[in-house]
């Protein structure tokens, strides 16, 4: 433990050299949560960072071992709060995998399309508050706005606005709200009227495309080597989508674009978040009128039980590959949980892009990785 | 690539290399001694694994096994699963993060939740945890009687 | 026609009556200040009222609307919860600097208030090198921000109070240069002879192609003077947390945050002065009927006018734009904003040598 006066002395301190060690969070506001970056700073320029993790470890891994296959998956909502439906479904499609159980049709259609609302949501909001990063706050408004009816369609179906919990091992926890249907139909509606609002906003403005276009390059060789995933990687030119290399849920039925750009930089990050809503928008098109009827939840035990073996089970998330790897014992709780999260490998790669850029290139190029604390620190 | 073809090519570099097709992927097991020579033998030409995609540890009480999955981001089809065991009382084994970058951060967390010493590790330290933390949080005998709730 | 010349005019008889000139004069200068102060905090409050409510407009949003009919009092309420606020100074600040800083900040906003003319004949302090003098003054609120950035101990009050530096240092250079243009023009550097010049039109028409330049150039510089959006980084909240002014707490925010204001104010007051004829109605030419018709509108009705539709466009882009870095902003001073500066005084010069203008 620090006595007073030596707080008082690190806050004060200069690095080894002369420079400026300033402490970005636990608390700023560009971190959008409890994430702790050890800036060194020669003048405005970056020379190293150092991330400094665990303000909000809630040793979700540690959490699941003494939970059963029906209760962790509630646990993974809080991960990756952003994209909890698509949290839930990892958990509940690799509790399928070890078990054979069988999903109806209705409930992988449903779950497709919930997850690609959560990925349309989560990249509204960090549109949003990328634009915010950047010194604009006015896209904040716009994004959410739409981003407030994919909150509201969440609330009618499955209760809550956040954190789901809706999707159970086998299906479904119950049916859809009757009107599901009609108010994504308005959803999709709207959000094609209205994207182009705050695109004019953002995409087109001289000074965003000056604040981003090459700032923060990633190289593929880099991308891969720090295991990057989702859209960081495929803006630099990797693809990852598991979508398509490996289709889950209703995914090898629809038709969609894996969106790659090849530039690598915050501009491109930020361009293949904005295709990949539209192409989320051209999946949920091609599955909301084909909801087959049916049951909305497989024939499960009571208690579920994996049998005694390894389990592993990706899923894309909106911020890249979400790996769930289970070691079980036969027990009806794993033995060990890991979740690779995609959010702990695009932040590695912070320190590697951002040196040499200036304090303002930082928040672009945090802004554009996306990162959500929770997913890092689980 | 079939499994045959990667199980001869393996078995050609390193002799004392086991293997497990009961899961979902290739699993090979190897002595943590001979895991560094293997793994760089998987990340060159020509299997071309050069996208780790997940690091951990799990702990059997009787020994601690490490868990490499890989996969090549050519072929995203290839995965294989890389173990070594190492023993609980003093575990050491060599670091991949000269391969792999993003095993530099995973490698960390698994040196302060299971104890796992790294070796050639470029900045082995505290990524979550606190300076003063006893225990390694992850290990099945970690105990903690006040924060831990029992099921 | 009840006008502010004739109020002034009349106390001053008034007190002439009363007291000996000396005495009188005192006076004068008492009720002077009093209005001033006064001015100051109604002008933050409607202000910042306004701020808030253009913001919410361009948010698709209501903006304040529960302290009283439309949220006017909310500003209001924000500053008696200011003033009740604790002023917290922190440990290991320089006391005295961290103290006087706000007060610095504030009387550099008060002195530019001297030379403005806010109606016919209704100006504090007609000084024949008036725009010198706020050209002057106004390079002085840099002192405030700096005093605040290091007397405050803390790193990223520091790195604001440097970028805060290099960037008033800079933009003043344009904003001079702008406003030399119409010192060009009038051959004067009084105020109330740029205004009376305007009479038949103003500077914006008349001087034409070099004054717009100028204007544009001088409302670019004076936003990034005033340390507002997008060249606000002295504040950068998601990069330096709120630069300067992080350690500051209370009613010695709240004077940052009011001469904030008060310079966006005064900026747009000097600019339509210059620009737009100040309290000058529109005339165009020799429309005698149409110059007399807006002859009855008040000149203080003008004035406030054109100052507060220059407040409007200075709101809009912060509410619009992102932030500019660091080395862009300079960039944009010294590689595009300075050399067009220099060459539109030469140009305006010729200009105004050769007779081509209105």
């Amino acid at each position: 433990m620090y006595t007073e006066t030596e707080i008082i002395k690190d806050n004060t301190d200069l690095g080894p050299d002369g420079e400026l060690v300033v402490n970005m969070g636990p608390q700023h506001p560009a971190t959008h949560g409890v994430l702790h970056l050890v800036v060194t700073l020669n003048g405005e320029t970056i020379k190293k960072i150092e991330p400094h993790l665990g303000y909000i470890h809630r040793s979700i891994e540690k959490m699941c071992e003494s939970l059963t296959y029906r209760q962790f998956i509630y646990v993974t909502s809080r991960m990756d709060y952003l994209s909890s439906h698509i949290n839930n479904t990892a958990c509940a499609l690799l509790v399928e995998k070890g078990m054979q159980i069988e999903v109806p049709e209705r409930a992988k259609v449903v779950r497709t399309i919930l997850n690609e609302l959560t990925r349309i949501a989560s990249h509204e909001l960090w549109i949003g508050a990328m634009a915010m990063d950047l010194g604009a706050f006015t896209p904040f408004f716009y994004a959410f706005r739409e981003r407030e009816m994919i909150t509201d369609i969440m609330e009618d179906t499955c209760g809550a606005r956040l954190t789901m919990n809706y999707i159970v091992p086998g299906g479904l926890m119950y049916d859809i709200h009757p009107d599901f249907q009609t108010k994504v139909k308005a959803f999709v509606k709207q959000f094609k009227e209205k994207v182009t609002e705050y695109e004019d906003l953002v995409t087109g403005n001289v000074i965003f495309q000056s604040r981003t276009k090459g700032v923060g390059v990633l190289t593929a060789e880099d991308a891969i080597s720090y295991g990057c995933t989702g859209p960081v990687a495929r803006a630099s030119g990797v693809r990852c989508d598991i979508r398509k290399i490996d289709p889950y849920d209703a995914y090898d039925r629809v038709e969609f674009d894996e969106v790659i750009e090849t530039a690598g930089d915050s501009f491109a990050r930020y361009m293949v978040r904005v295709k990949e809503m539209n192409q989320s928008i051209r999946i949920i098109e091609q599955l909301i009128d084909q909801i087959p009827e049916g049951d909305f939840v497989g024939k499960t035990k009571n208690v579920l039980k994996l049998a005694k073996g390894e389990f592993y089970q990706r899923v894309e998330t909106a911020r890249g590959e979400l790996g769930v790897y289970i070691v079980s014992e036969g027990a009806t709780t794993p033995h060990r949980i890991k979740f690779r999260s995609p959010g702990f490998s695009n932040l590695s790669v912070l320190d590697h892009i951002a040196k040499g850029s200036k304090i303002g290139d930082l928040m672009a190029t945090m802004g554009t990785l996306d990162l959500v604390i929770p997913d890092i620190d689980r | 690539m079939t499994n045959e073809e990667i199980k001869t090519y393996i078995t050609a570099h390193a002799s004392e290399a086991t293997f497990d097709e009961t899961g979902e992927w290739l699993t090979i097991l190897i002595e943590s001694n001979h895991l560094k020579s293997l793994a760089a033998v998987l990340r060159g030409q020509p299997m071309q694994l050069d996208f780790l995609f997940c690091l951990t540890c799990v702990d059997f009480k009787t020994h601690l096994t490490m868990v490499y999955h890989l996969t090549s981001s050519s072929n995203r089809n290839i995965n294989i699963v890389l173990k070594a065991n190492v023993n609980s009382a003093d575990p050491i084994i060599e670091t991949v993060s000269d391969l792999w970058r993003t095993a530099e951060f995973l490698e960390r967390e698994v040196f302060e939740m299971f104890g796992v010493d790294f070796l050639h590790h470029p900045d082995l330290r505290r990524l979550i945890l606190e300076e003063d933390f006893k225990g390694f949080p992850l290990r099945k005998d970690f105990d903690d009687p006040i924060n831990m709730i029992k099921l | 026609m009840l006008s502010l010349e004739s109020i002034t005019k009349t106390i001053q008889d008034w007190l002439l009556t009363k007291f000996s000139p000396q005495i009188a004069l005192t006076l004068e200068c008492v009720i002077v200040i009093l209005l001033a102060i006064t001015l100051f905090a109604m002008l933050g409050l409607v202000l910042v009222l306004l701020e808030r409510k253009v913001a919410a407009r361009i948010q698709i949003r209501l903006g304040p609307n529960r302290v009283g009919p439309g949220g006017i009092f909310q500003t209001a309420a924000d500053t008696l919860k200011l003033i009740m606020k604790e002023g917290l100074t922190p440990d290991s600040a320089d006391k005295f600097l961290f103290n006087l800083a706000p007060f610095v900040v504030m009387m550099v906003a008060m002195l530019l208030l001297a030379p403005i003319a806010f109606a016919k004949n209704f100006q504090i302090w007609d000084i024949n090198i008036g725009v010198l003098y706020i050209s002057s003054v106004s390079s002085l609120s840099v002192i405030g921000i700096l005093m605040a950035g290091w007397a405050s101990n803390n790193k990223y009050s520091l790195l604001g109070a440097m970028r805060s530096g290099a960037q008033i240092v800079s933009y003043e250079l344009s904003a001079g240069f702008a406003v030399l243009t119409i010192v060009v023009l009038t051959g004067s550097l009084q105020i109330s002879e740029i205004v009376a010049a305007q009479e038949n039109g103003w500077w914006l028409f008349k001087g034409h192609i070099p004054v717009i330049i100028a204007f544009v150039l001088y409302i670019i510089a004076v936003t990034a003077e005033t340390n507002r959006a997008p060249f606000d980084l002295a504040e950068a909240e998601s990069e330096l947390t709120a630069g300067f002014h992080t350690e500051y707490s209370g009613m010695k925010f709240a004077l940052f945050f009011l001469a904030e204001y008060i310079n966006i104010f005064i900026v747009c007051a000097i600019g339509a002065t210059l620009f737009l004829g100040g309290w000058m109605p529109l005339h165009i030419g020799h429309w005698e009927s149409f110059n007399h018709i807006m002859d009855y509108i008040p000149s203080s009705i003008w004035f406030m006018g054109k100052t507060f539709f220059l407040i409007f466009v200075i709101m809009w882009f912060r509410w619009t734009f992102p932030r500019l870095r660091v080395d862009q902003l300079l960039n944009l001073e010294w590689k595009y904003l300075l050399p067009i500066s220099l060459f539109n005084l030469l140009l305006v010069t010729v200009i105004a040598i050769m007779g081509w203008y209105f």
